[in-house]
């Protein structure tokens, strides 16, 4: 299996607080990994370097076939190159209806001149109407995305990650806000976006994890403590002095 | 502006259709401009006085203004406080060569009484000493050098307040400089070109500006009741077109990207989307649709000068915005129309004064203070502006879910925790 993201010997501090800690990480192009962690073990920060929100002091991350290296792109360029993220605190445009939303993210081109000239076609529409079947939004395509629950944000969240059709997708606590049925079908989602692509899921809730049937990675202070399947994790002994036990 | 998106089956559905406020709006303006001509004195029975066409035609030319200005803040949620600069650089752009050629003009006929025929020479010292005769000097400035011809000064009217925009907007954008502190940069920018307009060497005759820009060079036959309504016309045409332009750029998906940087611009980064592109288009454009409101403007109000780029006149443009309502486009041309009508009634001497017995209220005075006061208050308790009126009538209140748990479980962050 080919390595889609490699991240190595990545550091940052903020204020003097090393929040990541000589990091090193490996997903390969079709696989599902969890990272799980205490809070502030810095799983967001984790992903705000990659996606080059936070500029690392020291590292490298090299992405893709080619080996592009993420650190010297902007945001906008790496969403590009098919990184797509979601948010730990669901962040939908709240003022605008949840079809425009998952039209904003559509993967088509993104400069001003051809999204000025854009009109959607009606395969657009058709993809639309199917990921919100997805996401169970199918009824409110309309509302404003500002009137739905914190779990229907989340789903359109997710909705519009899989709109981006990104090749690697970085879910940060999906499930927050969601009612266990919600939880199982966002298992299986991510299961089956992780069939065609990369899918890296931070989530703190256990039955969760177990239920993605993944490798997990254990993060800690900003470094990786421990990585395998969730039971050899959970058996670790670091692991359970520093997150399990508490 | 109703945002309703579209549906599959709509696609192909005309703009007007899907924004019947466009319609509405056009018509209404279509009506305003047929019933001002009729009662006008120069195409009708003459219950409207010239000056007061001018008056309307002029706030048609702030409407347009106003509509750029929704949409680089409105919807854009850039708060551009310099807008208004690149209003008076398209005045100006127009100014001189209506300066130029009705100078001209005089010159020409002045020296033909003579015997010989004047060189060209001549022509050009005469026209010089008559326009820069009042800051001393008898040559022409190098910004000068287009003036005589019209269809370069037309260029300029959206060339240059588009280069101006685009300079200042890429170096702004690129250094990712965002909320007050653009909003600074634009009042810096309309300080630093008025005061440097203000120079009677700046090469536009100082603080006097370039004045008889009412007179149409050649056309001194032609009455000012005909001319004030050609330029009502011309106005109420462009505002229109304007608001049409406006409406389409808004519509779309284009529409929705600038809405979606305003609320929240590093979430559309990780959309993929250039934000600093889409805004550098946005600031560029506005730029370009105020140079031309302001180059029917002053062709109508006769006179410029670099009072009229001070920084105060961005920031009542910003007012008006503000409140008519920002984030929609007709909110804008409310907000425009009705401030700046009732600026002038007040400021006219027009408005009774109120005499509270040891007081008296002249609202000459006094109008400043009441505009802070109703912008404030439009800010505080109605920040949706005079267009929100609207959405009162129609029903359109959306709940707020605000401040709710994330999620149910105990590891779940307040809405608050999670917003860092
Ligand atoms: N921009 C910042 N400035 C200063 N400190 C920061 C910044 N971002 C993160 N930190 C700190 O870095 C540490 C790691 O934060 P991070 O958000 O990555 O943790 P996390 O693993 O996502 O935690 P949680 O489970 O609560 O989401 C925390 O101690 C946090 O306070
Ligand atoms: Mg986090």
């Amino acid at each position: 299996m080919s390595t889609l993201l490699e991240v190595s010997g990545v550091s940052v501090s903020f204020d003097g607080f090393k929040a990541i800690n000589n990091l090193s990480f490996q997903i390969g192009a079709q696989e599902l990994r969890a990272v799980i962690g205490p809070n502030g073990a810095g799983k967001t920060t984790f992903m705000d370097i990659i996606t080059s929100k936070t500029r690392p002091d020291e590292g490298r991350i090299s992405y893709g076939d080619k080996g592009l290296s993420l650190l010297s792109m902007s945001e906008s360029r790496i969403a590009q190159a098919g990184i797509g993220r979601k948010f730990q605190r669901p962040t939908v445009f709240e003022d605008q209806s949840v079809a425009d939303n998952l039209m904003m993210a559509l993967r088509k081109a993104r400069g001003p001149l051809r999204v000025l000239m854009f009109r959607p076609t009606p395969a657009d529409h058709d993809r639309i109407a199917e990921l919100a079947g997805e996401i169970g939004l199918s009824g409110m395509l309309h509302r404003k995305s500002g009137e739905l629950s914190h779990g229907q944000k989340q789903w359109l969240e997710i909705g519009m990650l899989l709109a981006q059709e990104p090749r690697l997708l970085l879910v940060d606590e999906p499930a927050a806000g969601m009612t266990p049925a919600e939880r199982e079908h966002t298992t299986d989602i991510l299961r089956e976006a992780a069939r065609t692509r990369a899918v890296v899921v931070v989530e703190h809730d256990m039955e969760f994890v177990r239920r993605l049937g993944c490798k997990v990675t254990v993060l800690h202070e900003g470094s990786v403590l421990a990585e395998g399947s969730i039971d050899h994790v959970t058996k670790n002994e670091k692991v359970i002095d520093v997150y399990l036990g508490r | 502006m109703s945002e309703t998106s579209l549906t599959s089956g709509q696609t192909r559905t005309p703009l007007a259709l899907r924004f019947p406020s466009v319609l509405v709006f056009l018509a209404m303006l279509a009506l305003f401009t047929l019933g001002v001509t009729i009662l006008s004195e120069g195409f009708g029975i003459g219950v409207i006085s010239t000056s007061f066409v001018k008056t309307l035609g002029k706030t048609l030319c702030l409407c347009l203004v106003a509509l750029a200005m929704d949409l680089v803040w409105g919807y854009c949620g850039i708060l551009s406080l310099g807008h208004m600069a690149f209003f008076g650089l398209g005045g100006y752009a127009i100014g001189m060569w209506l300066m130029y050629e009705r100078t001209r003009l005089i010159v020409v006929d002045s020296l033909a009484a003579s015997e010989l025929p004047p060189t060209a020479q001549e022509i050009s010292d005469g026209i010089a000493t008559q326009i820069f005769g009042v800051v001393g000097a008898s040559e022409f400035p190098p910004v000068w050098a287009f003036a005589h011809s019209l269809p370069i000064q037309l260029a300029f009217v959206v060339l240059i307040p588009g280069l101006l925009a685009f300079v200042f907007g890429w170096l702004a954008f690129r250094s990712r400089v965002t909320g007050v502190y653009l909003s600074i940069l634009t009042q810096a920018m309309t300080l630093a070109l008025s005061l440097y307009l203000f120079q009677n060497d700046s090469g536009l005759r100082g603080n006097n500006g370039l004045s008889g820009l009412q007179n149409l060079p050649g056309l001194d036959a032609v009455p000012q009741a005909t001319v004030s309504l050609w330029f009502f016309w011309g106005s109420a045409f462009a505002l229109g077109a304007g608001y049409l332009l406006c409406a389409w750029i808004v519509s779309g998906k284009f529409g929705s990207v600038i809405r979606a940087i305003r609320d929240d611009e590093a979430r559309v980064r990780f959309l993929g989307y250039p934000v600093e592109a889409f805004k550098l288009f946005i600031f560029t454009l506005t730029a370009v649709i105020a140079g031309i409101a302001g180059a029917l403007y002053y062709p109508q109000a006769g006179i410029i000068n670099p009072t009229e780029i001070a920084p105060i006149a961005s920031i009542y443009l910003a007012v008006w915005v503000a409140i008519g309502g920002r984030g929609r486009l007709y909110g804008a041309v409310i907000g425009a129309a009705f401030v700046s009508l009732l600026s002038t009634w007040f400021t006219g001497g027009q408005a009774p004064d109120i005499n509270l017995g040891f007081y008296t209220i002249q609202w000459v005075n006094w109008w400043t203070v009441l505009l802070g006061l109703s912008f404030v208050a439009v800010t505080l308790f109605a920040p949706k502006g005079i267009g929100g009126l609207v959405d009162i009538i129609a029903d359109r209140t959306s709940p707020n879910r605000h401040g709710a748990d994330l999620g149910p479980d105990p590891g779940a962050l307040r809405e608050k925790e999670a917003d860092k």
